[in-house]
């Protein structure tokens, strides 16, 4: 699921040059904004059938634990 | 599960009225650079807005020339209409309630029920659903939903989170007891969990109106605003909205065994373009069938389903028989989704003052 998600993440903000693993910051890339925000939490709602309300989504930090959310919701 | 059929209502006419005062988002500094702003234009689908600015006009303004012009329209006159229902957040005064000041302005009887309704980008659905069961029964003949905001005024200037998006509009629904006429269905839905998403802080009577309120504050970085300005959670907003509205459509067609196929016209809120897409999409409903005002109008909060009709769908619904299907989601957090059909529907161009 890992690197299924890397690329979707990568193709939903169009990140074509920049490197980004498990561990980035995602608020940290360049040019993100609000938009970025809610492609993220649309491309999960597509791809995993899974909503994370905004509240729940500022206490997430990295790419990881953006995995880790999805997981514990499909539960 | 909420669910509501009425028979023997029907919507005979729509119209609407915006002022005339335009603000293009290319020209709005606090967007950025005209790159910058024609993205969020993309994205937003909101072009330009019209705006009371400083005109002194009201919601009930724009209600009321919306409604004098449908009367006329409809050769009714003012005297046989029973009911009168008013949804806004932007009343005249804090009382009395805005539907008795125009049951006088309009020139309707004194036997005229009224009522003022506070919902925001839901309040056209459930309005209708209130008036539409008043009337059932047959005793009420004639109604007019009278449902808008100026929102604007309630935006800060300096807050690029909110001011951009949000016009103002007043819209009239003509509402007839009619025993040849088709059913109406709804669904409804409320989560006042979410009541902090969108909501003016200060100003009402839990938090009262104080020195303070007029006092500005960077609430974000470069986001100003003060306590009696509306603050918009918009994650918060758009994920309730890709998930109830969809919901909420498919529950609908559902209980009632409508197919999607049967609908002529799905008429969304106008909430932004990207939300608004993902909802459609969601919904594998066929983008002609989706009309938007988006860009021309920005989101009217309760106005946006009936503005929407009127500037889009007049041409086409003002001869033969159409199946419209509304929904509606936003503050409170309220949603509703709505069937109905209409006949040469009663539906004047948008009228400016």
């Amino acid at each position: 699921m890992e690197d299924r998600f890397l690329e979707l993440f990568r193709d939903t903000l169009e990140l074509d040059g920049s490197q980004i693993d498990l561990n980035t910051k995602f608020r940290d890339l360049e040019n993100w904004d609000s938009l970025s925000f809610l492609s993220i939490l649309a491309m999960i709602d597509e791809e995993y059938d899974v909503i994370i309300e905004g509240n729940d989504f500022k206490n997430l930090i990295t790419i990881n634990d953006l995995i880790n959310e999805i997981k514990k919701r499909q539960k | 599960m909420s669910f509501k059929q009425i028979n023997n209502v029907w919507v005979r006419g729509i119209s609407a009225c915006v002022p005339s005062f335009i603000e293009s988002n290319a020209d709005l500094a606090i967007l950025g650079d005209l790159k910058e702003a024609e993205k969020y234009i993309e994205s937003t689908g909101v072009r330009q807005r019209h705006l009371v600015k400083d005109s002194g006009i009201c919601t009930s303004d724009l209600c009321f020339e919306a409604a004098i012009k449908l009367i006329k329209d409809l050769n009714w006159s003012p005297g046989d209409i029973d009911c009168l229902i008013f949804v806004s957040q932007t009343h005249d005064y804090i009382l009395p309630a805005t539907s008795c000041i125009l049951q006088d302005r309009l020139g309707l009887n004194n036997e005229c029920f009224c009522l003022d309704i506070s919902l925001g980008c839901s309040g056209w659905v459930y309005g209708l659903s209130v008036i539409s069961s008043l009337m059932a029964d047959g005793v009420m003949k004639r109604g007019l939903l009278l449902v808008g905001d100026t929102t604007s005024v309630t935006k800060s200037s300096k807050d690029k989170s909110t001011y951009p998006l949000f016009g103002d509009a007043g819209t009239a629904s003509a509402i007839e007891f009619s025993n040849e006429s088709n059913r109406m269905v709804f669904n409804f839905g409320t989560d006042g969990k979410g009541f902090k998403a969108i909501m003016i802080p200060e100003g009402g009577f839990r938090n009262f109106y104080n020195s303070g309120s007029l006092v500005e504050k960077e609430a974000e970085p470069g986001i100003f605003r003060n306590n009696l300005h509306s603050i918009l959670d918009g994650p918060a907003v758009f994920s309730f909205g890709i998930s109830k509205a969809p919901k909420s459509v498919n529950s609908l067609l559902g209980e009632y065994g409508i197919s999607k196929d049967e609908i002529d016209f799905f008429v969304f809120h106008q909430a932004n373009l990207f939300m608004n897409e993902k909802i459609r999409s969601k919904l594998k409903i066929e983008s002609e069938k989706v009309p938007y005002s988006l860009d021309m109008y920005g989101n009217t909060s309760s106005a946006s389903i009936p503005l929407t009709i009127a500037s889009q769908l007049s041409s086409q619904l003002n001869s033969g028989s159409h199946r419209i299907l509304t929904c509606a989601f936003g503050v409170g957090l309220s949603w509703a989704s709505a069937v109905f059909d209409v006949k040469d529907l009663c539906c004047p161009a948008v009228i400016e003052i």
